[in-house]
C-alpha cells in the first residue's frame, strides 16, 4: 500500500499586481507518495516556482491561494497559522533553493545553521545536534565534517554549498523535500554529482521529492512522475517514460524537439521551435492556454475548459482536444514535413 | 588554403587578486599560455566551468582586456595595436544575458543604430531603413524600432543584441553563452537563427557555453578548458565520439539528455574545483582525475596531437606502458567502474602509441 | 485562412499587449506617489513665491519704518494686527512677508547653486572613480577621506571669518564642502553600471571612453544623481540658514530665513511668530524637497520596478 505524502487538488494562486489580478497557478491538482519524485517542469513564469512556495505558505503578502484539499501525510495544511506553520516547515517539508549563497546565513557557522534547524523542531540537545549535522555532512560527501561545521558560507564553493544546504534540509528527516531549480546556478559536472547524491539520499531515507527546473534533461533522468506547468496549467502528468516516450500534448512535443540531443540530433540542423511567447496571466483566459502557440489550434481550443484526457493507462493524461490518435497522427505529419 | 582569421599564440591573462584579508595580493592566471586557431567559416565551441578562464579568452579576442603574455592577431593584425574602431567592424560579440547587455535607458532603433554611429557611417539618412532590415532578419517587427528594451521578452532582446552585432557586417562573432539566460523554446529560436545567419553572411563564430549539447550542436570544432588551459581540441566528430582527455570524458558524462531511464551519470570527478590562485602541481586537472598516475602530480602533461587536434594528458604519452596505468584513488565504491575503465584505457592508449609509431 | 489562423488572432498574446513605454510607467508612477505630489506642490509654491517675490510682495524687505516694528501676524488676537502686514513686522518694522519671500529666493538661490558646484564635483570624481578604479579609485578615496575628515561647519566658519561673508562666498564654501555623498553615491552606481554587459558591448563596438561615460553610465545613475542632487541641496539650504543664524553667513540687511531666526533669537519669548516664521518656511522647504527626493528614489528604484 502507498503511503500519500501530499495531495492537492484545485490549487490555485492569485497575485495583485499593479496591472490587475495575476493568476499564477490555476487550479492544479497533483499528489506525492512516499519515496517518489514528482517533477514540475516549465519555462520561466509558468508559475512553478509560486506552486512550490505555495505549498510551503511563503507566498508574498500580495498573494492569495485557495485550493479544494492541501493534504500532508492526511493532515489539513490549509488553514494552519504561521506558527503551526513554521512547525511543519523544516521538520516535516524541507526546501533547498536555487542559489546556495543567499540562502545560508553568511553571518552564522555552517555548523550553527546545521544545529539551529534541528533545535528549533526537535527537543534535543546542541551536542546530539552536533552529532547529527556531521552525520549528515558526511552523508552528502563533506570530507571533513567536523572541521567543516566552523566554517562559513562564503569560504565554501557553489556546490559545498548546495551539499550543506541539502544536508540541512534533512536535519529533521523530513516526509517531503520541494527542490526548486536546485542545480540551475551549478556547473554540468557538479549538478551530476548533485542530483545523484539526491536520489541516492532519497533512497536511503525513504523520502519524497518534488523538484522543480526548466531542464527537461534533469527531468528524465531523475523524475518518478512529471507534470509539465505552462502558462499556470498542467498541460500533461505522468509517469517519466511516458511523457517522454509519448509526449502528448502540443506543448511538451515542442519542448522536447527543442532540444539538440548529442547523436540524435543532425549536427547543425534546424531545431524544432515554439513560436510566440507565453500568453499574460493577467485576467481570465477561456480555452487551451497554449493555443496561441499551437501548431494544430482550431476553434474548439478556444471555448470552456478543456478537459485532461488518458493517453495512457497509469495515469498518463494530457490536457487537450485531441485524441491520441490524432496526436499521433500529427506527430506523424509533423515529422514527415 | 584557408587562412586563420583569429590566431591566439601562447596568450595568458593574469589578474592579481586578494589572497584573503591582510594577506596581499596573489597572481591568478585565468588563461595560461593558451594557443588556438580559428579558420574563416568555422565555428569554434570553447567549453569548460565557471571560472576555467573562457570568458576572459574571449574578452581577450575581443580587445576588451590585454593579454599578460603572448599575442592575438585577428586577420594577422595584434587585437591590441589596432584601432578599437577596426577590431570592431570584424568582430563582434554576443553576450550571454540579454536583459544586462542592452541599455535600459536607450530604445531599441537606438541600440541597434550605435554600431554605424561609432563608426561614424557616411550616409545617416539610412541607418534607420538599415537597421530595420536587419531588425527584420533577425526576426523582430519593425514597429519595436521606438520600444525600449524592459518592453520585450528575454529573446526579443537577444535577438536586439544580434542585430547590433551584425549591422556592420563583421566577418566573426564572439557568442558568450548565447542561449543560457534564456528558455528552451526561446533558445533553439536563437540557435537557429545563428545556424540561418552564419550561411546567409558566411560567419565565422566562437561560442563559448557550458552546455555541451548546444556546441556538439553548433560547433565544427570544439576545445575544451580546463583551469586556464585547453587540455583537448577537436573536431566535433572526434571529440564527442572519442573524447581523450579524462575531464571531457567527465563533461560528456555529466550531460543530461532528456532520455528517461537513463539515470543520473556518476562523474567520479571529486567535489572541489581547485582554486585558482593555488593551483595542482603537475597537471592540474589530476586531483580530480579518475585515471591518475604517479607522474601526474610532477609534471606538466605533454601535449600529444590527436586525428583532429591535440590533448594534453600524460596518458597518451609515448613511454606510458599499458601496465603503468595505475589508479591511486582509493575509493572503494569506484573501483569496479575503475578497472573497466582502465582496460578501455589500455587499449585506447595502445591504438595511440601504435598509430604515432607509425608516423 | 484556415481555422487555426482565426484561432490563433482571437486571443490576446503577449505580444500584443505591448507594456507601456518606461516614459509612461514613470509618469504613472509619479503622479501615484504621495510624497512627490506633495513635496513638489510645496516646492512649487515656494519657487513661485521666491521667483514672484517682487510682484506678490505687499512691500519692500529693506523698508524701515520704524514707528510700525513689532507688528504681529493677523491671526494673533493683538489689537496691533493689520491687513497691511499680514506676516506683522521686525524689530525694524520690515514687512516679515516681504522679507519671507525674498528670504526665499536666497534660500533657493543658495541651496541651487551650492548644489550645482558639489555636483559637479562630486559627480565627476565618482564617475571617474567608479568607471576607471585601481589608481584612480585609490586617489579620490583619499581625497574623499581628507574631505570627510573636516567639520563642514568648522570649515565654512574658519573660511568665512578669514576672507569675509558674502552670498557668492557662501555659495562657493557650501559648494566645495558637501560634494562627498555625490562622490559616494556616483561612484558605487557608476561601478555597478560599468560591470553590466552593454557596457562591454559599447567597448566592443570600438565607443570612445568619453562616449561610454556620458551616452551609455550617465543615463543609467541619472535617478541616483537627481535623488542626491534634491539631498544636498536640501543639506546646502540648511547649512546656510545655520551659517547665517551664528552671523557668518548672509550679512544683513538681506532677509535671509537663517538670518531671520538669528535676528529675532532675542526676542523669541515676547514676539514668538518672529521665529516661528521663518523656521517653519525652513521646515516647509527642506521636508518638501527631501519628500520629493525620496519619493524620485521610490519609483525610479528597480526593486519597485514589477
Amino acid at each position: 500500500m502507498v503511503e500519500r505524502i501530499l495531495e492537492v487538488e484545485r490549487l490555485s494562486v492569485d497575485i495583485q499586481v499593479p496591472a490587475g489580478m495575476l493568476r499564477a497557478v490555476q487550479g492544479i491538482d497533483f499528489h506525492v507518495d512516499r519515496g517518489e519524485t514528482l517533477c514540475i517542469v516549465g519555462e520561466s513564469g509558468c508559475g512553478k516556482s509560486i506552486t512550490a512556495l505555495s505549498l510551503m505558505n511563503l507566498l508574498p503578502s500580495s498573494a492569495i491561494r485557495s485550493a479544494n484539499k492541501l493534504e500532508l501525510d492526511g493532515q489539513d495544511i490549509r488553514n494552519l497559522d504561521e506558527r503551526k506553520m513554521s512547525d511543519l516547515r523544516g521538520d516535516r517539508i524541507a526546501m533547498i533553493f536555487q542559489e546556495p549563497m543567499t540562502s545560508l546565513n553568511p553571518a552564522y557557522t555552517i555548523g550553527n545553521q546545521l544545529e539551529e534547524a534541528m533545535l528549533r523542531h526537535r527537543n534535543v540537545s546542541r551536542s546530539e545536534a552536533r552529532d547529527r549535522a556531521v552525520f549528515l555532512l558526511e552523508k552528502v560527501g563533506i570530507t571533513g565534517a567536523r572541521g567543516r561545521l566552523k566554517q562559513y558560507p562564503h569560504q565554501l564553493s557553489g556546490g559545498l554549498r548546495q551539499r550543506v544546504m541539502i544536508a540541512m534540509s534533512l536535519m529533521c528527516g523530513p516526509d517531503l523535500i520541494i527542490a526548486d531549480e536546485p542545480t540551475t546556478a551549478l556547473d554540468v559536472t557538479i549538478q551530476a554529482q548533485i542530483l545523484h547524491l539526491l536520489a541516492d539520499l532519497q533512497r536511503e531515507f525513504n523520502m519524497s521529492l518534488i523538484l522543480i527546473t526548466h531542464d527537461l534533461g534533469i527531468v528524465a533522468r531523475v523524475a518518478d512522475r512529471v507534470a509539465v506547468m505552462y502558462a499556470g496549467e498542467f498541460v500533461e502528468t505522468g509517469s517519466a517514460d511516458e511523457v517522454f516516450n509519448r509526449p502528448s500534448h502540443p506543448y511538451t512535443q515542442g519542448l522536447l524537439n527543442c532540444i539538440p540531443i548529442p547523436g540524435k540530433t543532425k549536427r547543425g540542423a534546424h531545431l524544432g521551435a515554439i513560436p510566440g511567447i507565453v500568453p499574460s496571466l493577467i485576467g481570465y483566459m477561456e480555452g487551451c492556454h497554449f493555443a496561441s502557440r499551437c501548431q494544430f489550434a482550431q476553434d474548439d481550443c478556444l471555448r470552456g475548459d478543456i478537459a485532461f484526457r488518458d493517453a495512457a493507462k497509469g495515469g498518463h493524461e494530457y490536457r487537450c482536444v485531441l485524441s491520441p490518435a490524432e496526436t499521433a497522427r500529427n506527430i506523424k505529419k509533423a515529422s514527415a514535413a | 588554403m584557408n587562412k586563420p582569421v583569429i590566431e591566439v599564440a601562447d596568450a595568458t591573462k593574469t589578474f592579481m587578486v586578494s589572497a584573503g584579508f591582510m594577506r596581499g595580493k596573489m597572481p591568478l592566471h585565468a588563461v595560461n599560455g593558451v594557443s588556438v586557431e580559428v579558420q574563416q567559416g568555422e565555428v569554434l565551441g570553447i567549453v569548460g566551468e565557471s571560472g576555467c578562464g573562457k570568458t576572459t579568452l574571449a574578452r581577450m579576442m575581443l580587445g576588451l582586456l590585454d593579454p599578460t603574455s603572448g599575442a592575438i592577431k585577428v586577420n594577422g593584425q595584434p587585437v591590441h595595436e589596432v584601432d578599437r574602431l577596426e577590431v570592431a567592424r570584424q568582430l563582434q560579440p554576443i553576450f550571454q544575458d540579454p536583459y544586462s547587455s542592452l541599455n535600459p535607458r536607450k530604445s531599441i532603433g537606438d541600440i541597434v543604430t550605435l554600431p554605424l554611429k561609432v563608426q561614424g557611417d557616411p550616409d545617416p539618412g539610412t541607418w534607420k531603413s538599415r537597421a530595420e532590415e536587419m531588425m527584420e532578419l533577425v526576426g523582430l517587427p519593425r514597429r519595436v524600432y521606438n520600444n525600449y528594451p524592459s518592453q520585450l521578452s528575454g529573446g526579443q532582446r537577444q535577438r536586439v543584441a544580434i542585430a547590433r552585432a551584425l549591422i556592420n557586417r563583421p566577418q566573426i562573432v564572439i557568442c558568450d553563452e548565447p542561449t543560457s539566460a534564456l528558455d528552451v523554446s526561446v533558445q533553439s529560436q536563437i540557435l537557429n537563427l545563428l545556424q540561418d545567419l552564419r550561411k546567409e553572411f558566411g560567419l565565422t563564430y566562437i561560442i563559448i557555453s557550458h552546455n555541451l549539447a548546444v556546441v556538439e550542436h553548433m560547433a565544427t570544432r570544439v576545445a575544451v578548458m580546463y583551469l586556464g588551459r585547453i587540455v583537448e581540441q577537436a573536431d566535433t566528430e572526434s571529440l564527442f565520439s572519442s573524447p581523450k582527455h579524462p575531464y571531457t570524458e567527465a563533461l560528456l558524462g555529466s550531460v543530461l539528455t532528456p532520455e528517461p531511464g537513463l539515470g543520473v551519470p556518476d562523474t567520479h570527478l571529486g567535489a572541489a574545483y581547485p582554486n585558482p590562485i593555488d593551483p595542482p602541481s603537475g597537471c592540474t586537472f589530476h586531483p580530480r582525475c579518475a585515471k591518475v598516475m604517479d607522474r601526474c602530480s610532477k609534471q606538466f602533461p605533454p601535449i600529444i596531437p590527436t586525428k583532429g587536434g591535440f590533448v594534453e594528458c600524460h596518458l597518451y604519452a609515448d613511454d606510458v606502458k599499458p601496465g603503468k596505468v595505475a589508479t591511486t584513488r582509493r575509493r572503494t565504491a569506484a573501483a569496479k567502474a575503475k578497472t573497466g575503465r582502465a582496460a578501455t584505457v589500455r587499449k585506447t592508449t595502445r591504438k595511440r602509441t601504435s598509430a604515432s609509431k607509425g608516423k | 485562412m484556415t481555422d487555426a489562423t482565426i484561432g490563433r488572432a482571437s486571443i490576446p498574446t503577449a505580444q500584443e499587449i505591448l507594456e507601456p513605454s518606461p516614459g509612461a510607467m514613470l509618469r504613472r508612477r509619479i503622479f501615484g506617489h504621495a510624497g512627490i505630489v506633495i513635496g513638489g506642490f510645496v516646492l512649487l509654491v515656494i519657487v513661485l513665491m521666491a521667483v514672484f517675490a517682487s510682484v506678490i510682495s505687499p512691500g519692500d524687505p529693506y523698508d524701515q519704518v520704524l514707528d510700525r516694528k513689532l507688528i504681529p501676524p493677523i491671526w494673533t488676537d493683538s489689537p496691533k494686527a493689520t491687513w497691511d502686514h499680514p506676516f506683522g513686522t521686525d524689530a525694524l518694522g520690515r514687512d516679515y512677508l516681504t522679507r519671507l519671500f525674498y528670504g526665499a529666493q536666497i534660500s533657493l538661490l543658495i541651496g541651487f547653486s551650492a548644489m550645482l558646484i558639489s555636483g559637479v564635483i562630486g559627480t565627476t570624481l565618482g564617475v571617474l572613480a567608479g568607471y576607471y578604479g585601481g589608481r584612480v579609485d585609490m586617489v579620490v578615496n583619499f581625497i574623499l577621506t581628507t574631505r570627510l575628515s573636516m567639520p563642514v561647519i568648522l570649515v565654512a566658519l574658519a573660511v568665512v571669518s578669514l576672507i569675509g561673508s558674502s552670498l557668492t562666498v557662501v555659495i562657493w564654501v557650501l559648494g566645495l564642502l558637501i560634494w562627498d555623498r555625490f562622490a559616494v553615491v556616483m561612484r558605487s552606481a557608476t561601478q555597478q553600471i560599468r560591470s553590466l554587459e552593454f557596457v562591454s558591448a559599447a567597448q566592443a563596438l570600438g565607443c570612445s571612453k568619453t562616449r561610454i561615460i556620458l551616452s551609455e553610465i550617465m543615463p543609467n545613475i541619472a535617478n541616483h544623481l537627481i535623488v542626491v542632487a534634491t539631498l544636498e541641496m536640501a543639506h546646502a539650504i540648511l547649512l546656510e540658514a545655520a551659517l547665517s543664524f551664528l552671523g557668518l553667513g548672509v550679512q544683513p540687511p538681506e532677509p535671509s530665513w537663517g538670518l531671520m531666526v538669528s535676528e529675532a533669537k532675542g526676542l523669541m519669548f515676547f514676539d514668538a511668530w518672529l521665529i516661528t516664521i521663518p523656521g517653519a518656511a525652513i521646515f516647509a522647504l527642506v521636508l518638501s524637497i527631501n519628500l520629493l527626493g525620496d519619493g524620485i528614489r521610490d519609483v525610479t528604484a528597480p526593486e519597485n520596478r514589477n
